[in-house]
């Protein structure tokens, strides 16, 4: 059984691991979570941000957080990633495993993934 | 949708919005039937606002203006031959203000929507509003599964935040090992 114990240990584990997070300088990712986004498939987009960004342990620049609807339902799941002085990327379409992709090349490595922006898909 | 426990997700962020500090969802399968019940303490609906949710063009919302929660809900409900009942005290007029969401669904029907993973339901809640208290209780056939996320808070402090990766692992693990042991 998971322990009260365990929960413990992880309190003292933070405990010497307190990020000191810059919002200004972070990557913000955002998931639609509103009907539309949900019925689209958007939890476990959103499951797949959060696990990867830890793996990655992108876990100091990088937030995940979820928002209502973003007003293009069509094109759920969809996910916003905002970066101070850089333009928003809106990916669209979203699946767990393009969730791993963008985790890699764009929140890691600095590199949108155009094959899944808004941009790159036929309205 | 595919799983129940997208639409209680789905019914679920309606009193996040609502700005509830105390949601519970509780589940319980007897029999047959399977009864859902969503309360909060958020700001509540007027008479007139109950009234006009099962009809989709009713939404606070104001990006568009067509809500569908509480109908998909209805819809899900009523096709096993069961209903949806909401109750609702908004913040204008009571102290006590919130909403309930009662729902009954008739599992052996062969419209009804599985469950499926309502761990990640209760997952995807907690990161995405780690201050608020969530009780999950799910009864089935004498045995209760229960997650407390204030219980969780008050033993890890203010420091560490429930949206904490492995936090969040911890929780859905206890809830797994819940769910097999019982």
């Amino acid at each position: 059984m998971k322990s009260v114990e365990e929960l413990m240990a992880i309190k003292e584990k933070m405990k010497g691991n307190v990020v000191l997070r810059n919002e200004a300088d972070g990557i913000r990712v955002v998931v639609g979570m509103a009907t539309c986004g949900i019925s689209a498939g958007a939890r476990p987009v959103l499951n797949a941000f959060v696990e990867a960004v830890n793996d990655l342990d992108l876990a100091g620049k990088v937030t995940v957080t979820q928002t209502g609807c973003i007003g293009i339902c069509q094109f759920e799941p969809v996910v916003e990633v905002f970066e101070e002085g850089k333009e928003k990327v809106t990916y669209v379409n979203m699946t767990a495993e393009k969730a791993r992709r963008v985790a890699e090349e764009h929140l890691r490595d600095g590199k949108p993934v155009v094959d899944y922006t808004i941009n790159n898909t036929s309205l | 949708m595919k799983e129940l426990s997208l639409y209680i997700l789905d019914i679920t962020m309606n009193s996040v919005r609502a700005n509830a500090q105390n949601i519970s969802i509780l589940i319980d399968e007897t029999g047959d039937t399977l009864d859902l019940e969503i309360n909060d303490d958020g700001c509540g609906m007027t008479e007139e606002q109950v009234e006009s949710l099962s009809n989709p063009f009713f939404t606070t919302r104001t990006t568009r203006k067509v809500g569908l929660g509480v109908p998909f809900l209805k819809m899900a409900a009523e096709m096993t031959g069961g209903y949806v009942e909401i109750t609702s005290k908004s913040e204008r007029e009571y102290k006590d203000h919130g909403t309930r969401v009662k729902a009954r669904f008739y599992k052996n029907h062969i419209d009804f929507t599985p469950l499926g993973d309502m761990i990640e339901s209760v997952i995807t809640l907690i990161q995405g509003s780690p201050e608020i208290n969530f009780l999950f209780r799910h009864k089935k056939d004498g045995c209760t599964v229960e997650l407390d996320t204030a219980e969780i808070r008050a033993i890890l402090g203010d420091d560490v935040p429930l949206s904490n990766f492995e936090v969040l692992a911890w929780i859905r693990e206890n809830l797994k090992e819940q769910y097999e042991n019982n």
